[in-house]
């Protein structure tokens, strides 16, 4: 087995093609500037316009290890904001989400409008001359927001949102036809910690090859139409898309894929009927009804957009990186605003079977993950191999280099973008 | 604020012993057994959001009838589950009862419980609020409902090979 040897200057040369240095999960050096370098400079997410439904509204998380406030103002704009008071650097809020005018620091009781502004400083004598007030907003991170979803960054200068989404755009339309045409809303978020890199949980999402090892114990637990629909590994329409910028799509039930093409062939699951029976007798369509069931699985693919959010089943997949070697995921469930709400307590139940820290699923990967982390720190020069499937990728007409969803062309997408972000001055 | 039990109703002390012996069975992993001392129609529900009571329209972190306790006993006993196989071994006490209601068929407890769980090399710590309803029976006392709120329910909890 070959090593890759550290670099003198950066970290690029650590990835390669097809194999990336296992430094890459546990060298500090090489988090620290994966944050300058990558989180501080490209598109983040942040929040979905559901979590922060009001002016007023706010939720608080993180742009790569810095704490943002992300609100909607009065005039229905959103903002980015770094949670850092000007004056001594404490944070102006520490709750999870809420209503709330305007952000007073508790230590000195400097105020902030919902957009930043700082609006009162307590007993300005002291300032006068001093500090204009104007001089001294919060920090605004540029945010824009495409498909109610909300992203923000550190750079200015960066390229519009749409862009830096490019062809990941068709799939984000895609996955958000399960709300049936009604608002996408988010539900509930499972949140958990595993002790290990981020680009683990990265990798993770477009990796078809795990899935009937590690989620056998859920395959199990499911009817055997649910089963069947999972079984992709040797269904030559299950692919996986490299889409540019470190995105991919791995598609594991192309029936799904796009809800709005129903070809007739599938049958609803018994273990509907009672949603079926009770749609009925609130006189929808037959139509109607079958549209919302087929639904009721997702859409059929993880998409995958480098460095933070997928979209996968009926869920969106948040990683915060912590450290180099502990990172948060969140899975926050999503719904319909609107609609039959005994729809949107199925994708509950749905959810809560496979996610969380109690789920049939989401441990399961975890623990792989943490046993990952620790294996990489044995010689870790030694390569982390993503080379499955090159000998069957090809390119399709949209330009997507492509292979089986069991193959490992999306995380050769995200290592590209890694490498190529990482090797900018 | 519910009454701080007296020892002096044997129903409340029969619900106790109850609550006390499911936290012997979960720490020694036995499942089967655990599965048992729920009654058919009981809930056992680890909520996420720490104020709602309205379980069915929430998201929750576990949300089991008997339906998904057994496939969740059957996870955890199949070997296919790599978490379940490396699950932390776990020392859990359950104390501070108090009563929230007593009659002859019913207790419903209040109760601390400090979760040590421990798994290479790392000790972890999860403190929860407890509540359990526990049906009293000639034929024998089981559990009806069992509510397990986490004081970080909001926050990231660790991915967990065990029960609570």
């Amino acid at each position: 087995m070959t090593t890759i040897e550290r670099p003198t200057r950066g970290f690029s040369d650590l990835a390669e093609n097809d194999r990336v240095a296992g430094a890459l999960y546990t060298d500090p050096e090489i988090f620290d500037e994966e944050m300058k370098k990558i989180f501080y400079r490209t598109w983040v997410w942040v929040a979905h316009e559901s979590e922060i439904p009001e002016a007023g509204s706010f939720k608080t998380t993180q742009v790569g290890d810095q704490p943002v406030i992300v609100t909607r103002d009065r005039k229905g704009n959103f903002n980015t904001l770094l949670n850092r008071c000007r004056h001594r650097g404490a944070t102006v809020c520490d709750q999870r989400s809420g209503k709330a005018n305007g952000f007073t620091c508790p230590y000195h009781n400097w105020s902030y409008t919902l957009d930043g502004r700082l609006r009162g400083i307590p007993y300005p004598d002291g300032y006068e001359g001093v500090v204009d007030k104007n001089d001294f907003p919060l920090q605004k991170l540029r945010t824009e927001s495409y498909l109610g979803m909300i992203w923000a960054t550190f750079d200015q200068d960066i390229e519009p949102l749409e862009e830096f989404l490019g062809d990941a755009k068709i799939w984000m339309e895609r996955f958000l036809k399960q709300s049936n045409g009604f608002p996408t809303k988010v539900l509930g978020a499972h949140k958990f910690r595993f002790k290990g890199n981020w680009k683990i949980q990265l990798e993770n999402t477009t990796d078809g090859y795990h899935f009937p090892m590690v989620h056998k114990s859920w395959m199990a637990s499911v009817d055997a139409e649910t089963a069947n629909m999972m079984s992709f590994m040797d269904d030559p329409a299950a692919e996986t898309h490299a889409l540019g910028n470190g995105h991919s799509v791995a598609i594991m039930a192309a029936a799904h894929a796009d809800l709005d093409v129903d070809n007739g062939d599938e049958e609803i699951q018994p273990r509907f009927q009672h949603l079926v029976d009770e749609l009925e007798q609130a006189g929808e369509s037959p139509e109607r009804i079958r549209r919302y069931m087929r639904s009721m699985h997702g859409c059929g693919f993880n998409l995958n957009m480098f460095p933070n959010i997928a979209m996968s089943s009926s869920f969106f997949r948040v990683l915060v990186p912590i450290s180099v070697d502990v990172t948060e995921v969140w899975h926050m469930a999503i719904g319909m605003d609107g609609g039959p709400e005994s729809i949107n307590r199925e994708r509950l139940r749905i959810h809560e079977h496979f996610q969380g820290p109690f789920g049939f699923g989401s441990p399961d990967d975890a623990e792989g993950w943490d046993r990952v982390q620790i294996g990489a720190g044995g010689n870790p020069n030694m390569p982390i191999l993503v080379n499955r499937g090159q000998n069957r990728e090809y390119t399709t007409e949209e330009g997507w280099p492509t292979s089986h969803v069991t193959d490992e062309t999306g995380m050769r997408e995200s290592y590209d973008m890694w490498k190529r972000m990482m090797s900018d001055v | 604020m519910s009454d701080v039990l007296t020892f002096t109703d044997t129903r409340v002390l029969r619900a106790i012993q109850l609550v006390w012996q499911e936290a012997a069975v979960l720490d020694a992993k036995d499942y089967v057994a655990w599965e048992s001392m729920y009654t058919d129609d009981a809930m056992y529900v680890i909520p996420i959001d720490p104020d709602t009571d309205d379980f069915a329209s929430s998201l929750n972190m576990v949300y089991d009838d008997k339906r998904m306790r057994s496939l969740r006993v059957q996870r955890m006993m199949q070997g296919y589950a790599p978490s379940a196989v490396a699950a932390a071994r776990t020392v859990r006490i359950v104390s501070r009862f108090t009563v929230e209601e007593v009659d002859d068929d019913a207790v419903i407890l209040r109760s601390a419980q400090i979760l040590n769980a421990f798994k290479r090399d790392a000790f972890s710590t999860i403190g929860a609020e407890m509540t359990h309803r526990i049906a009293l029976s000639d034929d024998g006392d089981k559990i009806a409902l069992k509510v397990a709120r986490l004081i970080d329910s909001e926050d990231a909890v660790s991915a967990s090979g065990y029960l609570l």
